[in-house]
């Protein structure tokens, strides 16, 4: 096969491919124009802007309270930190206060919607791969989790639970032991999967030092989240930019070893993941051990929300940091809304990284990142 | 560094990271500068358009590792042309930021490898996140408006929200 390859490679016959936008392993609607020669690629050329909705015009037409259910949107596998991100803009800017149960409620729906991002992720990378039933398994999982989701807020995807200055509803009676019963029959899972596939033989061939990503270059293509821990840099913003109530909690921030491979490699992207799910657990745990010693306020809404400056928030979302930088005017709409995500820049080294790549290993890449569509096009 | 003095008080009172306003022919050596100094991640870059004031405010939102630290830096650009260095070889990520910013605000970026359109179409006309953009009624023979579902539906009354 080896041979095969580079005879082909001495014709030096090249072939454009067009990959997307409806491809079913691009993980959404994104197109690659893949020029390759043989089985090994010269570059995969990322087009993005088929999911672009217009997410920072729209914050533009609407209220700052009104535009809660678009930040949803921007990321739908993950929308609970886009939720968080921008009410912490927005307080941020105001100068409001959040009472402590929000921040506690906040931070549970977060870590949990994180826990089934990651099941998303993890799941569909193993099956980019060719392992189909880890998928279905594991998508079990998230299925609880968005029950447990949609008993809190009434949504399974699109929660618009998180509000300026609160949350929109306490947790209904039960569901503090519903969450913990699901956190107790979880933690086996998560062992299941190690022996599924975390340490699978075929699994870690094909991902070992594949597509090894190092430390200095995924800070300079500006990698956030667990894409940049798996490159060996020590960095979370909820421990290093602290938010809501996570300095209260104790956790470990996950950071890639190199295992079974190089640091930075598709399996150490892999790796992290798996561990933020214990990490996010434990965070769960605690905040509903801590959340019965606070008053029963969940939300103080704002009488007038007029602000006038900026501010910036840093959200640690299952992509990454995802940030929100809103301008005020005056008004009652955002005079300006950024969001800025992971997969944006996730989607950005996708081009350097797949040179000399084989066309398949490019799947593999793109599932490792985590790249999410819309999170990329807003 | 010109560290001058923000020209509205209230809009470095909610920001907790040093921020600077910048010349825009001094960016480019700042950047060199900032970067040397450390500020390895660029976080986020943000194109405002203050259409009253008739200048387009680019927002770098900058992050070193190392130290912990955060730093923002503002560029004032005129509206008619704004124009600025490209650092897309300073910071990597400047890349996709500046085309991202090129296309919906119209900022060019002198010295971009490659600044194409990356969200909207290639033929798109105009730059959508300006504040006087009006939408063409029509994109390559498609209609970009659609008309309001519950007008048409005879059996629902308007909304009285829209009597007024």
């Amino acid at each position: 096969m080896g041979e095969l390859i580079l005879a082909n490679e001495a014709t030096g016959e090249e072939m454009t491919l067009n990959m997307g936008p409806q491809h079913p392993s691009t993980h959404g609607v994104i197109r690659f124009i893949i020029k390759t020669d043989g089985e090994i690629m010269r570059e995969a050329v990322p087009d993005v802007g088929y999911l672009h909705r217009a997410i920072e015009h729209i914050a533009e037409k609407c209220t700052y309270e009104g535009f809660m259910p678009y930040t949803d949107r921007v990321d739908y596998v993950c929308a609970m930190p886009a939720n968080h991100a921008w009410a912490l803009a927005v307080e941020k800017l105001a100068g409001l206060e959040v009472p402590e149960r929000a921040e506690y409620l906040r931070v549970i729906t977060d870590e949990l919607n994180r826990i089934s991002s990651h099941c998303i992720a993890l799941g569909a990378m193993a099956m980019d791969v060719g392992a189909i039933t880890p998928f279905t398994y594991i998508l079990r999982e998230r299925e609880y989790v968005n029950e447990l989701l949609e008993m809190i807020c009434g949504a399974r995807l699109t929660y618009n639970y998180h509000r300026i200055g609160g949350v929109g509803w306490d947790m209904p009676a039960g569901w503090r032991d519903k969450v913990l019963a699901w956190c107790d029959h979880f933690a086996p899972v998560m062992d299941e999967f190690d022996r599924l596939i975390t340490n699978n033989a075929l699994f870690v061939q094909r991902l070992a030092k594949l597509a090894v990503i190092a430390a200095d270059e995924a800070i300079d293509y500006g990698l956030v989240g667990p894409n940049l821990r798996a490159a060996g840099v020590d960095f979370d913003v909820r421990r290093d930019v602290p938010y809501s109530i996570y300095p209260k909690l104790k956790f470990e921030v996950p950071v890639g070893r190199g295992l079974v491979g190089t640091v930075g490699d598709a399996w150490d992207r892999y790796w992290v993941r798996a561990q933020e799910w214990r990490q996010s657990v434990s965070m769960v745990r605690q905040c509903l051990a801590q959340i019965d010693a606070t008053a029963p306020e969940f939300w103080k809404a704002p009488k007038k929300l007029k602000p006038v400056g900026d501010a910036m928030a840093r959200v640690e979302a299952a992509r990454g940091d995802m940030s929100c930088y809103v301008v005020g005017d005056g008004g009652t709409n955002a005079y300006r809304a950024r969001f800025r995500t992971g997969s944006f820049n996730a989607m950005g080294i996708i081009r350097d990284k797949s040179r000399g790549l084989m066309v398949a290993d490019l799947v593999a890449l793109i599932a490792s990142l985590d790249v999410v569509a819309p999170e990329i096009d807003r | 560094m010109s560290d001058e003095v923000a020209r509205d008080a209230n809009v470095e009172a909610n920001s907790d990271a040093a921020v600077s306003r910048v010349r825009a022919d001094e960016w480019r050596a700042t950047a060199e500068r900032l970067r040397a100094d450390g500020f390895d991640f660029l976080q986020n870059l943000t194109a405002v358009d203050w259409i009253k004031e008739e200048r387009i405010e680019l927002v770098y939102h900058l992050w070193s590792y190392a130290r912990r630290q955060e730093r923002v830096v503002k560029i004032d650009l005129p509206r008619g042309e704004p124009t600025v260095a490209s650092v897309a070889d300073v910071w990597r990520a400047a890349n996709w930021y500046e085309r991202e910013q090129y296309d919906l605000l119209g900022v060019r970026f002198a010295g971009h490898p490659d600044l194409r359109r990356i969200l909207m179409p290639e033929d798109w006309p105009g730059h959508p996140m300006r504040k006087d953009y009006v939408e063409a009624p029509s994109y390559n023979g498609m209609p970009t408006t659609r008309a309001n579902t519950l007008e048409l539906l005879p059996i629902w009354d308007k909304p009285t929200w829209d009597k007024k």
